[in-house]
């Protein structure tokens, strides 16, 4: 919000403070993708440059949309997702040992990942159409229920932990703010302890391994434990300064399997230290406490859930990566949004934010009206 | 229950507070985050570090020079030469298959070399290296150097095995050393022992002194990665070699005896009177160090095992002899002690009654005194004065001078033999001490056993009248000595009768030394092997007697002794004492004893490292023939 004479007002406009926030951590990301090529812009940097223009691009585009047009589209939209879910399953790409994508032809779609921004939306949409007495009713739990369980179910078979976790965690929450009695989310919680060794059971054997694994990783140092093991070297032996930009001995040397993916931070911190992880722990949150303020200052109730619930997309995304990276959380494949080398997840994270932004500059532009 | 009316005023209200909520849980993850990131990389920070250094580093082992075996004078004994070795680093092969076909046919490889070699580096990894072959001709070493480019992986280079220049000569005093057996590897879990080309002792010296002589590894530290591809070189670490350990063996001593001994099987130790320092350890026949460290082949192990001669066997620790009349002089000093006059007589009409047994002497000897009975060894005299004297302080004495004695050396295996008495007799046998027992004791038969160090130690005691005790290495302290607890005037008297048996009219006067003033006392043994009583010519070897004879000399002013045992020589004088007189003349004027030692080797078929050689040829004719035989049994089955 600079308001200057000399900076045009649309530009002026912008939720800058955000802007140089995304800009910090996409900078992280780009230098420790350089450093984990070994000191090269390719195969990673360059690209994940070019695609964080281009989806910041779409993000201020979105942010143009009106609030009404996000609500028109979004029971449209979640459908044609959930249909895409279902087509992955019955023409999905068998890659990595996982049905996750559409082949287009020009874009590989992964139709999981737009469910992220969607649950939120949908269940705001929800919420918003139904009538304040209801929301205590058990008409106010199962559609939304339905709404959620749904595309968990269909994420978890394909199969995908990591993700279907996010989306059941993103709509739990917009369930929560919507104000759903607090007894239901403690009676969820302890089914949850009850359930997960009948969970457990179902598991596939890999996630099964995992789980093991996180729970004591140092029990197989150079088998399954290994990626854990090693990011916690990583991160471990870079102290408090880090080993030095280009100096880490664990990501260069090929210890730190997938250390420009979903293990960057461990790539990060070795060479940046306790110091640079803090800052970049920091700038999340900053981001974080931005999409809530947006949620609080929303004027409609739609705006106010759906900001709250997109911000947690962002939380979650940031919090379950991190937990799994430092050794708090099984490994469960979910990259670090815009510092992780991938497109997927760099595309929900500005589309969540392009509707932040959208919803930002309405209740800044609708206050001024009124 | 109904639930009370939810308006839009309670939900805004929920909407805020469950906001907060939100946030505030938002707020305690960052922190946790935050937190847990501080935790490992500034509390566990150290460990980490460590775990991320050895991820990064890797040590490849330079195996420490072995240190050396030293006589006293500092000649060397066990040295490292140097030898050419071939490896291959698996990391670095490229093209395994044509690499060692091409490797088996520039050196020769047997396809029990190539299969091992396979074996190796199917287990291997990284920069561990796998040794194809060690001790590598030049011809071969050159061959695979000039076709390197070929063979990535391939790494000829020079290592050092251990050599030892007298060979079969020092076998039993050194031992040899050998790769690290997987027992032992399980024992120490030093990765040093399995890298290619390290030896330990395995036997004698070299085993008990490892510690001293292994030195330390040094390492080429390199950083690699995951996947073990080389990065950079580090900062080696040298190695430090072992420490040299210098011997009180008198090498040129040691070679003497071991060729004058030719082609007998027997033991000799020479002592150095004032000091106890070992000069002469020998035992022949014996191996040759050298081929063992190389690592020894079946068919010469067969041959070394199944030789009558025992050439495995180190018999100066672990051979075990009746003393023979060795014990005489001895005994006359415990005899003295108690009192017995050395003048009194004992008629030797060639045998003594002793109960219902009739013991036979030597000869018909007539009146004998002390002197004279040692100086030609009367069997009599002593049966009829053991049984005069109390068997107990008889016993203790003869023990007390070095019979049955244990001496703390660094040999790994030792047997000390018995000196019998009457409390061990009652408690072995249940059984009291009788007439005979004395009677034979007294002229070291019956259960009396010895090793020769032994037989070493008893006249170097009896010359200089202290308790000496055998020295091998020249670090060890030199204790201070006592004297021996007896009358210098009946050790004086014993040393006299001891002249005698050389210079006088005894036993061994045909092994006088060749010098004017320089006299040698001594004293011969037999030990009986196969039947008491019946000596003369046996014309199986095996069952001949073991010829015995202690030495010390000069006989008025002594200054070292000798202690040897032939086996199956005979009497003791015509085997044992020859030998020992030349070895005496060397330890005075080398060049007499080499004069007199030239003529016996040209009639023994050459010196010592001639027959060796020739034996070493010998065994490999007779491997290959064996090998080709059984090519040829396998030819003809398929």
């Amino acid at each position: 919000m600079i308001s200057s004479a000399i900076i045009p007002i649309p530009l002026a406009r912008l939720p800058w403070r955000l802007i140089w926030l995304v800009a910090l951590i996409c900078t992280i990301g780009v230098v420790t993708l350089y450093s984990a090529a070994g000191g090269s812009m390719s195969p990673w940097a360059t690209k994940q440059g070019i695609t964080i223009l281009a989806f910041f691009g779409l993000a201020v585009a979105i942010s143009y949309v009106p609030e009404s047009f996000i609500k028109q589209m979004t029971f449209p939209g979640y459908i044609a997702i959930l249909v895409l879910l279902i087509a992955v399953e019955m023409v999905g790409f068998v890659g990595k040992g996982a049905q996750r994508w559409i082949d287009l032809g020009f874009i590989r779609l992964q139709p999981s990942e737009f469910m992220k921004p969607a649950i939120a939306l949908v269940l705001a949409r929800f919420y918003d159409l139904l009538p304040a007495g209801d929301v205590r009713r058990w008409r106010g739990l199962w559609p939304a229920a339905a709404l959620v369980l749904v595309p968990v179910a269909l994420i978890l078979v394909q199969p995908d932990l990591g993700t279907s976790i996010m989306v059941l965690l993103g709509g739990v929450t917009v369930m929560f703010i919507a104000g759903l009695p607090m007894w239901y989310f403690a009676a969820a919680a302890g089914a949850v302890a009850v359930a997960g060794p009948i969970l457990f059971a179902f598991m596939h054997d890999y996630q099964r391994k995992r789980v093991f694994i996180f729970l004591d990783p140092e029990s197989d140092p150079l088998g399954a434990g290994y990626h854990i093991s090693q990011s916690k070297i990583a991160i471990g032996s870079g102290g408090i300064w880090g080993k030095g930009f280009l100096n880490g001995s664990q990501s260069h040397l090929d210890y730190l399997p997938e250390g420009h993916t979903d293990f960057v931070f461990a790539t990060f911190v070795e060479e940046w230290g306790l110091v640079g992880g803090a800052l970049l722990i920091f700038a999340f949150f900053m981001v974080i406490r931005w999409g809530m303020r947006v949620s609080r200052k929303a004027k409609t109730r739609f705006g106010q859930l759906a900001a709250a619930g997109l911000t947690a997309t962002i939380f979650f995304y940031v919090s379950i990566n991190l937990m799994m990276v430092m050794g708090l959380a099984p490994v469960v494949g979910i990259p670090l949004p815009l510092v992780s080398f991938g497109g997927s997840a760099v595309m929900t994270v500005m589309i969540c934010l392009g509707i932040l932004m959208s919803f930002e500059r309405q209740s800044r532009t609708r206050s001024s009206i009124s | 229950m109904k639930a009370p009316r939810f308006t839009a005023a309670h939900q805004s209200m929920t909407f805020s507070r469950r906001m907060m909520l939100v946030g505030g849980a938002q707020l305690v993850f960052g922190g946790a985050l935050v937190a847990r990131l501080g935790y490992l990389s500034v509390a566990q920070n150290k460990h980490y570090r460590l775990l991320s250094e050895s991820n990064r580093v890797q040590l490849i082992i330079v195996p420490p020079r072995r240190g050396w075996i030293v006589d006293r004078a500092g000649k060397p004994i066990a040295i490292n030469r140097s030898d050419f070795r071939v490896d291959i680093i698996p990391e670095q092969l490229e093209r395994p298959t044509e690499t060692l076909r091409l490797l088996t046919q520039l050196m020769e490889l047997t396809p029990d070399d190539v299969d091992r070699i396979i074996k190796e580096l199917r287990a291997a990894r990284g920069y561990q290296p796998v040794q194809v072959a060690e001790n590598v001709p030049y011809e071969q070493y050159a061959a695979v150097t000039v076709r390197l480019p070929e063979m990535p992986g391939v790494q000829p280079m020079r290592g050092f095995s251990r050599f030892y220049p007298a060979g079969p000569a020092v076998a039993h005093l050194v031992g040899y050393v050998g790769s690290a057996s997987a027992k032992d590897y399980e024992k120490e879990k030093n990765p040093l022992l399995i890298t290619p080309g390290f030896k330990i002792g395995k036997e004698g010296l070299e085993r008990t002194l490892e510690d001293r002589l292994r030195g330390q590894p040094g390492g080429q530290r390199v950083e690699l990665t995951a996947r073990g591809k080389l990065v950079r070189e580090l900062e080696p670490k040298p190695d430090r070699s072992g420490q040299t350990v210098k011997l009180t063996i008198d090498a040129g001593l040691q070679e003497f005896v071991a060729r004058r001994m030719g082609d007998q099987s027997g033991a000799l130790v020479a002592m150095d009177v004032t000091n106890g320092d070992l000069l002469a350890f020998v035992s022949m026949p014996a191996y040759d160090p050298n081929s063992f460290s190389d690592g020894i082949g079946r068919t010469e192990w067969r041959m070394l095992s199944e030789d009558d001669h025992i050439p495995l066997l180190n018999k100066v620790a672990q051979g075990l002899y009746p003393s023979g009349s060795t014990i005489k002089p001895a005994m006359a000093l415990a005899f003295l002690k108690q009192g017995i006059d050395p003048a009194r007589r004992v008629h030797c009409p060639g045998g003594y009654q002793i109960g219902n047994r009739y013991f036979r002497c030597d000869a018909v000897h007539g009146s004998m005194d002390m002197h004279s009975a040692i100086e030609r060894s009367c069997n009599t005299y002593f049966w009829a004065t053991g049984l005069i004297t109390d068997p107990e302080a008889t016993t203790e004495m003869v023990q007390y001078l070095g019979y049955g004695e244990k001496f703390d050396l660094p040999i790994p295996t030792q047997r000390f033999g018995t000196m019998p008495n009457p409390k061990w007799l009652e408690q072995k046998y249940h059984r009291k001490w009788q007439g005979y027992d004395s009677a034979n004791t007294s002229i070291g038969q019956g259960y009396v056993l010895v090793n020769p160090m032994q037989l070493a130690v008893m006249p170097a005691r009896l010359a200089s009248g202290k308790l000496l005790k055998p020295r091998l290495l020249m670090a060890d302290k030199q204790q201070p000595v006592p004297d021996i607890d007896a009358d210098p005037a009946h050790l004086e008297f014993v040393r006299k009768a001891m002249a005698a048996v050389v210079n006088g009219s005894g036993t061994a006067v045909g092994s006088k030394l060749p010098f004017e003033g320089i006299q040698m006392a001594g004293k011969t043994g037999t030990a009986q092997v196969f039947r008491l009583g019946e000596r003369g010519h046996q014309s199986n070897w095996a069952l001949r007697d073991h010829a015995l004879f202690i030495a010390f000399a000069p006989a008025d002013k002594p200054r070292f002794a000798i202690g040897c045992i032939i086996e199956h020589g005979g009497f003791g004088a015509s085997a044992a004492a020859p030998i020992v007189r030349d070895s005496m003349t060397f330890l005075f004027d080398q060049q007499k004893a080499m004069d007199a030692l030239a003529p016996l080797e040209k009639q023994w078929g050459g010196t010592l490292a001639e027959r060796n050689a020739r034996r070493s040829a010998e065994f490999e004719a007779i491997s290959k023939a064996n090998q080709a035989a059984a090519a040829a049994a396998a030819a003809r089955q398929t």
